[in-house]
């Protein structure tokens, strides 16, 4: 079948229902095997040496004395490797990064890029003589700084248009009762998985197999079978457990060079990044400088809004971080102007990173929203309510559904948001100063071709087969949830298998789109499959199957803007005196369409509100301006939130429902941590009347804002 | 990795000359720095010798009712052990200001006295650093230097020194006994340190291959009215961007005696005697307690992005002085 629209599910009370992870256990006592650590007989370990100069050539790998080194098998290198082919467009509509192609030349584009791979038989002989391998370099000057209105920066459209615009921006900013021009900035993120990269592939019976930790196992087939000029059912990846991807583990150069050497050498070949090794080689979110520029009418209403953002990508791959994009989506003005930008530095690929534009764009806008709500004296709340657009704001398409107001409604109502004093600076406990913020989120939700197997098997029970992949989001047991009810069955009596690029084409897990599009292709085949069983009386051994394709389902879906919206609510305490700031309490209500498992997306909501804690007060990559290199690239020098930065965080969601989507399922993955940030620095205005624009909010920044306003809580117009 | 051998030492004497036999052997304590190390490449010993199983796990009362700590007590145990949190209130925070629990269990007295600085260039082979490779350049002073020194730092290098307990040590006049191949040695920790000058990668008193067998805290009734506070960029798990270590003896509202020693600003425990000097005999007020901080802070040359840090420190060294003079019950 391919055509078919299911109809609504049956409400079985599968979905809906808390239900722990059918893997669980396997999880907990260890019996869950990652990429890294499933054996194969014959393993060979391969080792990457990074460049350690930034840009430059590679004028000589002596690949001669690391030879004769114990247990080393080979050295592959841009003068030994085989050439891949980079000329094809991918699954996701874009072209490989060269960085995960890797060899192919002399050219160093950026410090830690991928020059040579040793090949030995332990991964400590492989790491001792990767480390001993000496490589010389002709180095060039190179240059690795962001800056505001950078002369080599043009605009760049990556998933949308670079630039859109309507009205007269100047002539309504003029025409504004209340202006705020402001800019923002956001540091180069990490995504900072669990897991780094682990990918081991074989020759086996004239088929490639790559067992490897990603997010997409078709996904990554077609891009292998592509880069190696392969057909594509002769390359089989599996992905069975993730330990957190967050947009890092597509195509990287990990699995690349594995094959590369298991084909070289023709056995088993592992390779396992380092975590230092992922900071350059795993993709992370890109800083970005922007500016906003908000102009409203004595009543708060927007006449103007202005969003310009600016991100780095490599001089090697275009990677838009579309930050200018929240605007196009949440707030009209009668002059609206957005614009994303890149340019191009001495830096690594950036990539996909847990909600790419709308985390660092929705920082900028939320916050500057705030300022404006400070100038017009309308609550923040308030305000956000006055500019609710009927329509798309650029696309003029209606929303499918538009629940942020009840967001709101319920979360002040539950944060205790009525009575709020708007004047910063007012409140202490201690040492501690505190105040309250809040900010809108949204997050597209969107649904991407897929296949799926359902086997009625001749026991009575059920098997999925999907190339879904469970990154720790709880896929696995929601896709069992969805199945049984499209089943009619209990999940008890349904196996979900998934991380397979033999089960066919699935879209991967991103962009919040994963659980919806595996669902609405296993609910198809499962409806087709009930239709089969009713007219059949018994069911043959290796029992029934039927394979569902959502193609051309989703090609009839009517054209509308289809988001989750969210509230989020913090509570901070800051002491002025030394700069440290702590999050005390968090809200966040979500209309997210359809929960299907209450459990595991609360899980996914908090996690990606932790995430903006995160963002709010610590991460950040520093990059030495002299060396161009990272400083301190590992999880003792790159800081993401503790238990004891995580306060008590509640999550809830309201009703949200869209009439004309057959699974009626939004995502979770990435709502979360949208306005999250934008809360937090809020709240740190209302405590200090000081207000932070560049993340993340540092102690040495505290300390400077309080120096710079000594004037203490009046204005709240302190830069920092 | 370099391959590497292990041997457990017994007894003291055995573990010296186990060192003193090769100069690629270490002590290995906890291992919670010197593995991280080796993982990195900064330290490729050829020989590990295992120090926890010596008999220096004791925690003994003096006889001038101090406190006599073995060098392989875990900074667990320190922390929890009564005499400490009674006699030494701020040595005991500073321990559990570090790490976390599962560290703490393992990482031991003499091992966090000798952990080396968490400089991003130091813990980064492919990078200069005089401290690991003398003569090589300090690119932290032209670079990132945002949580480097402020006191005490040279040309040479900028690095600070990660420990917290070392700062409550400080300021208690702790001793530190060793044994070498030369015998028995002790040194007060405020020498035990090296001035940085142009040798950073010296760091310590230490004669090669000894030991740290104990340390000792002298009777101090004043450090039973102690406090330590440590600034980090999160709440937990994070080295100090400033810490201090502070104790006063206040009497009819004037300070007799005052113990100040700060974190995270050196490269070494910083013992702040000048603000001791303005403290004793002063009033115990918020005049005197800045006082003080800036008669310390006088000597601070902070470096184009960590001038926050001579900020950070006045205003903590104030606050934990105002809070101890605060909770003074006499």
């Amino acid at each position: 079948m391919t055509t078919t629209t299911p109809g609504p599910p049956a409400v079985r009370g599968a979905v809906g229902v808390a239900h722990t992870r059918v893997e669980g256990r396997d999880k907990v006592t260890g019996a869950a095997r990652y990429a890294g650590e499933i054996p194969f007989a014959d393993l060979a370990h391969g080792w990457l040496v990074l460049s350690t100069v930034t840009r430059g050539r590679i004028l000589d790998v002596e690949t001669a004395p690391v030879l004769e080194m114990p247990g080393v098998l080979t050295v592959l290198h841009h003068g030994n490797a085989p050439r891949l082919n980079t000329d094809y467009i991918g699954l996701l509509g874009t072209p490989p990064d060269p960085t995960c192609a890797v060899f192919q030349n002399d050219r160093v584009p950026f410090a830690g890029w991928p020059v040579a791979l040793v090949v030995a038989e332990t991964p400590e002989d492989a790491r001792e003589a990767a480390e001993a391998l000496v490589v010389t370099y002709d180095q060039e000057p190179h240059d690795t700084a962001l800056v505001d209105d950078h002369p080599d920066a043009y605009p760049a459209a990556g998933h949308m248009p670079a630039e859109t615009e309507k009205g007269d921006l100047e002539d309504r900013l003029a025409a504004s009762a209340f202006v705020v021009d402001a800019r923002y900035t956001t540091p180069e993120e990490q995504h900072s998985m669990m897991e780094p990269h682990a990918a081991t592939a074989r020759w086996d019976g004239g088929r490639l197999e790559v067992v490897d930790s990603n997010q997409g196992t078709s996904w990554v087939q077609s891009e292998l079978a592509a880069m190696f000029s392969l057909d594509a059912s002769s390359v089989r990846v599996r992905s069975e457990h993730i330990g957190g991807g967050f947009g890092s583990k597509g195509l990287r150069a990990h699995q690349v060079s594995a094959v590369m050497a298991a084909t070289a050498l023709q056995r088993p070949v592992r390779v396992v990044l380092t975590r230092r090794q992922t900071f350059s080689l795993g993709g992370y979110r890109s800083p970005t400088t922007q500016r906003i520029r908000l102009g409203a009418a004595p009543d708060g209403r927007l006449l103007a809004l202005e969003h310009l953002s600016l991100n780095q990508t490599s001089t090697v791959y275009e990677f838009v971080e579309p930050s200018a994009g929240v605007a196009r989506v949440m707030y009209d003005a009668e002059a609206h102007r957005t614009a994303n930008h890149v340019v191009r530095l001495d830096v690594p690929s950036p990539t996909w990173m847990r909600a790419p534009g709308e985390a660092p764009g929705s920082f900028a806008i939320e916050a500057a929203l705030d300022e404006l709500a400070t100038r017009a004296g309308v609550d923040p709340i308030e305000l956000r309510l006055r500019n609710e657009p009927d329509v798309g704001p650029v696309s003029g398409l209606p929303f499918s559904s538009r629940n942020l107001a009840a967001c709101f409604r319920e979360g002040a109502r539950r944060f205790g948001w009525a009575g709020r004093d708007p004047r910063p600076g007012t409140r202490r406990d201690g040492r501690w100063l505190l105040g309250t913020g809040t900010a809108a989120a949204s997050f597209g939700a969107g649904a991407a071709p897929s296949t799926a197997l359902v086997t009625a098997e001749a026991d009575g029970s059920f098997t999925v087969r999907i190339a879904a992949a469970d990154i720790g989001t709880g896929a696995r047991t929601a896709l069992t949830l969805i199945a049984a009810d499209a089943l009619g069955t209990a999940p008890g009596h349904v196996r979900v298998r998934i991380g397979d690029s033999d089960f066919g084409p699935a879209m991967i897990a991103g962009g919040s789109m994963g659980t919806r599009s595996w669902a609405w292709a296993v609910t198809a085949a499962a409806a087709e499959l009930r239709e089969r069983l009713a007219v059949t009386t018994s069911i043959p051994p290796e029992g029934i199957t039927v394979r569902s394709d959502t193609t051309e389902a989703l090609g009839t879906l009517a054209q509308k803007e289809r988001h989750s919206y969210g509230a989020q609510f913090a509570e901070v305490a800051v002491d002025i005196a030394t700069g440290e700031v702590r999050v005390r309490r968090m809200l966040g209500i979500f209309a997210a369409g359809r929960i299907v498992n209450p459990l595991t997306a609360r899980n996914q909501l908090v996690g990606g509100m932790t995430w903006g804690i995160s963002m709010a007060l610590h991460e950040e990559a520093v990059r030495d301006r002299n060396s161009g290199g990272h400083y301190a690239p590992d999880l003792a020098g790159y800081h993401v939130a503790t238990h004891a930065d995580v306060p008590d965080i509640e999550v809830d969601w309201v009703d949200d429902h869209d009439p004309d989507d057959p699974v009626g399922i939004k995502g979770v993955g990435e709502i979360g941590i949208v306005g999250a940030a934008a809360a937090v620095a809020n709240a740190v205005w209302h405590a200090t009347g000081a207000r932070h624009r560049n993340l993340p909010i540092r102690p040495d920044r505290v300390l400077a804002a309080t120096v710079s306003d000594s004037a203490g809580a009046g204005g709240g117009a302190a830069d920092a | 990795m370099k391959e590497f051998g292990y041997r457990r030492a017994h007894d003291v004497t055995g573990a010296v000359a186990l060192l003193a036999a090769d100069p690629e052997a270490r002590f290995l304590g906890g291992g919670t720095n010197l593995v991280d190390l080796m993982k990195s490449g900064v330290e490729r010993p050829a020989l590990l010798v295992d120090v926890r199983e010596l008999p220096l796990d004791r925690i003994e009362t003096t006889a001038d009712g101090g406190l006599r700590i073995g060098a392989t007590v875990t900074n667990s145990d320190l922390a929890a052990h009564p005499e400490v949190r009674r006699h030494y209130p701020a040595l005991a925070q500073a321990v559990l200001a570090g790490a976390s629990g599962q560290l703490r269990n393992m990482a031991t007295v003499g091992g966090n006295l000798l952990q080396r600085t968490r400089c991003g260039y130091f813990t980064d082979v492919s990078k200069p650093c005089n401290k690991r490779s003398p003569g090589s350049g300090c690119p932290a002073v032209a670079g990132e230097h945002h949580n480097h020194a402020v006191l005490g730092a040279s040309g040479h290098c900028v690095a600070v020194h990660p420990s917290d307990m070392g700062v409550a040590l400080t300021a208690f006049d702790a001793v530190v006994s060793y044994e070498s191949a030369d015998g028995p040695g002790r040194s007060p920790i405020t020498d035990f340190y090296l001035p940085v000058g142009d040798t950073p990668h010296r760091e310590t008193a230490l004669p090669p291959g000894a030991l740290i067998t104990h340390v000792s805290l002298p009777a101090a009734p004043v450090a039973a009215h102690s406090r330590y506070r440590k600034v980090r960029e999160r709440a937990s798990y994070a080295f100090a961007i400033g810490s201090v270590a502070a104790a006063l003896d206040i009497e009819d509202g004037v300070v007799r005696e005052a113990r100040l020693a700060l974190g995270a600003v050196a490269s070494r425990p910083w013992r702040a005697r000048a603000a001791e000097a303005v403290l004793t005999g002063a009033p115990a007020d918020g005049a005197t307690f800045a006082a003080a901080a800036d008669a310390e802070l006088a000597a601070a040359r902070p470096l184009p992005d960590n001038g926050y840090k001579v900020t950070l420190m006045r205003n903590l060294v104030v606050s934990v002085l105002t809070e101890l003079a605060g909770s003074d019950a006499r």
